[in-house]
């Protein structure tokens, strides 16, 4: 038969722009405790259904219920709420000193935070994380020292990477912090590679790898999920679905057809959905996938879902593509607030411990600031030598190199 | 010592070094209990264990990521790229992540990896099979790009870019997988047997990366070439009667400038090979690097004999290929002034 009626093209646009009430009536929210939480054995086949629900712990009234929840202590949820805040007060005195001119970039994590601190504190110390650039919280959460991460922003002559990177893309083999590349995707095939070469030697430590809503549709998403699969590689693929990739909202990247932990599912691999806002949620998936990787079951992709509440970066302006109290809206509310709440229904904080902690971590983060503007900035006029450009460009410099380190030097 | 084929040459190199570091494995794509599919890689798995020498999925970004995941973990991978040809899509992988780990992470992390692929033409393998990518590579900084000619330089050279903890582009001319190719097509092929550099230790040695090799002194003529080439260009030296020195170059990037400028220092003339296209090739670089450095020396223009700048053409194999008649007349231009 021929056909009759024309074709058209669908290109997705979000349910709301500029000027628009945010509108959130497409975004599914489960009961909190209403998903299962089956043996970390079980089939993946058998749970295919959790690629579709959304794990919550916390209810509204900041309970904890339901089979996710993981028992923590009280003083693992105050540090975790600790590191937190610290990871918002850190991102928010670096933007700032962004727009008094001090560095040229920086990347906010607010709204996010718990993705990052809870699932560095449901890892082992010595696992391996191949973060993007929104996991500022996992050096936070690791302890690693604000001062070096300030000196990486301001790229100053104790930036450990020595004034090569971009500020906000860091790098600590000591706290099992993966250099981040900047190029999108990249590092998740590479986290399935450092997991099985763990496996190879017979380690007990697994990798952790974490990816935008909008990356997965660059070709190593697929190839990571190939090889962890095939190999069944120790590693927890995270997706970070923040709902926007820069401008482009997550159906874009196919979230309009299906969840992006299903796509897990054509991989043979377990998929859990997870509230990333939720920090007992979050942990609690982030350890059922650790324990998942350690007893040599294979990989375990998550999908958290989130709300990127600012900015992609100081080189973005949100205003001019979504509505502007958006972030206030998002149904799942605030990561730091939710668990403040959690901790008060416990009996174990207060608005006024939350204002004193808040007032601590502000000086702290102050005081590291202070120190790091302290450190000359690299450049021309810095006492560092600029020809350090040419060292670790090889192991050892050749003698091109050599030589135009020489014509720069004059 | 033996006499092996560049393929056992290679195959020995990697059989050398799993048995001496256990960090060292091998994988990529019909590598394992095939061993590879021009056999490179045959019987490593069944000596050294499943986990050693493995098959990957069709998917060189992952093979590659892979591999620097495990570099930054402390092993030394060894990945085969079927096809030069086929490594466009771990470009990626090679150029922003390998290539630059080191630097972008103060020596934090590294990728020592090596990965093997057979390039290059002669075999009537299409545009598919036959490409010859290696500038890709050498304008990378951060990459070591390797080019052996002979069994014996394959082996050392194999096992000195396993040992260096930088990332290497280790491409195997497949043409001379089993015999010095000269470039004369019409002619039956000479096996490496008959050839000296066949004789190859069989334990471990090593042939350092970034130096060339003189593999034919002479007066007349410098020329510059790797791989497949080199042959072509001793055959051209013959055909030709011209008493031209032939460089081997075998790594290009960090090319041994030393070699270079001595020789054409002391010829006045120079005749660059390569089976690549022409425009933007490597032979450009190598043509700056002679008239920066022997400027004064020189006697007549630098002559350059490369692929044409058309993809690889299946039923014109040897209209496309530089053979030894193109070389030959390179050098007496070169020479005639």
């Amino acid at each position: 038969m021929k056909n009759s009626r024309a074709l058209s093209l669908h290109v997705p646009e979000p349910r709301t722009r500029p000027g628009d009430a945010p509108d959130f009536s497409g975004v599914d929210v489960s009961r909190p405790g209403a998903v299962p939480r089956p043996d970390i054995a079980t089939d993946p086949r058998e749970i295919r259904d959790l690629a579709y629900g959304l794990i919550r712990v916390l209810d509204d009234h900041g309970e904890a219920v339901g089979p996710w929840d993981p028992r923590l202590d009280a003083d693992v949820l105050l540090a975790g709420l600790k590191a937190m805040m610290l990871t918002r007060a850190y991102d928010d005195r670096m933007y700032r000193a962004q727009r008094q001119g001090k560095t040229s970039f920086f990347m906010k994590s607010r709204g996010e935070e718990a993705v990052a601190v809870a699932q560095a504190m449901a890892l082992d110390r010595d696992d391996m994380c191949f973060p993007t650039y929104r996991q500022q919280g996992l050096l936070i959460a690791r302890g690693y020292p604000l001062i070096q991460m300030m000196n990486q922003v301001y790229s100053n002559e104790r930036d450990p990477m020595k004034g090569r990177q971009l500020p906000s893309m860091y790098s600590s083999r000591e706290t099992g912090f993966f250099s981040i590349s900047g190029n999108l995707g990249t590092q998740f095939s590479q986290a399935v590679g450092w997991a099985m070469a763990s496996a190879y030697k017979g380690d007990t430590r697994i990798a952790s790898g974490w990816i935008g809503d909008g990356a997965t549709a660059e070709a190593d998403f697929h190839h990571a999920l190939t090889f962890a699969s095939v190999y069944r590689a120790p590693v927890i693929l995270n997706i970070v679905n923040n709902q926007w990739a820069i401008s482009s909202f997550q159906g874009l990247a196919g979230g309009e057809a299906t969840t992006f932990a299903a796509r897990a599912i054509g991989y043979g691999l377990p998929a859990l959905r997870v509230d990333g806002n939720d920090f007992l949620a979050v942990h609690a998936a982030t350890a059922w996938a650790a324990e998942r990787a350690r007893a040599n079951l294979g990989a375990t992709v998550i999908e958290l879902f989130t709300y990127r509440a600012e900015s992609h970066s100081t080189s973005d302006d949100p205003s001019r593509y979504r509505p502007a109290d958006e972030a206030e809206r998002w149904p799942l509310g605030d990561p730091v607030a939710r668990l403040a709440q959690h901790l008060t229904v416990l009996g174990c904080w207060s608005q006024e411990r939350q204002a004193a902690q808040q007032k601590a971590l502000d000086d702290l983060v102050r005081a590291a600031q202070r120190e790091a503007e302290a450190v000359p900035a690299l450049g021309s006029k810095s006492s560092s030598r600029v020809t350090d450009m040419f060292d670790d460009v090889y192991a050892e410099t050749p003698w091109h190199l050599r030589q135009q380190a020489r014509e720069l030097e004059g | 010592m033996a006499s092996m084929t560049m393929i056992q040459a290679l195959n020995s190199a990697m059989d050398v070094m799993l048995g001496l570091d256990p960090d060292v494995l091998i994988f990529g794509e019909d590598v394992g209990y095939f061993g590879g599919v021009f056999r490179v890689t045959d019987g490593l798995q069944k000596k050294h264990g499943l986990t050693r020498c493995f098959d990957t999925p069709i998917g060189e970004a992952g093979i590659v990521g892979v591999a620097i995941g495990m570099g930054a973990y402390g092993l030394r991978p060894i990945v085969e790229i079927q096809f030069a040809d086929y490594i466009y899509p771990a470009y990626d992988q090679l150029v922003s992540e390998a290539a630059r780990l080191r630097f972008r992470s103060a020596g934090d992390f590294t990728a020592p990896i090596t990965v093997r692929t057979p390039y290059g033409g002669g075999i009537f393998g299409g545009q598919t099979h036959s490409q010859s990518p290696e500038a890709l590579f050498t304008h990378v900084a951060g990459l070591t790009t390797v080019v052996p000619s002979t069994p014996y330089d394959a082996k050392g050279l194999l096992i000195s870019a396993v040992e260096s903890n930088d990332p290497i582009i280790f491409l195997e001319p497949k043409r001379i997988y089993n015999g010095p190719f000269d470039g004369h097509h019409d002619r039956p092929v000479t096996p490496w047997s008959r050839h000296p550099a066949s004789e190859v230790p069989e334990g471990y040695y090593t042939v350092p990366l970034g130096k060339a090799a003189v593999v034919r002194a002479g007066e007349a003529a410098t020329i510059l070439v790797y791989g497949a080439m080199v042959h072509v260009a001793l055959a051209a030296v013959e055909d030709s009667g011209i008493d031209a020195e032939v460089i081997d170059l075998r790594t290009l990037v960090p090319v041994d400038i030393e070699a270079i400028t001595a020789s054409v220092k002391k010829t006045g003339r120079c005749v660059i090979v390569h089976e690549a296209t022409r425009t933007s090739g490597f032979g450009a670089e190598l043509s700056a690097l002679v008239q920066e450095h022997c400027f004064y020396h020189l006697e007549a223009p630098i002559e350059r004999v490369a692929g044409w700048d058309t993809p690889y053409p299946h039923a014109f194999e040897w209209d496309y290929f530089p053979g030894p008649a193109r070389v030959a007349a390179a050098l007496r231009r070169v020479t005639e002034g």
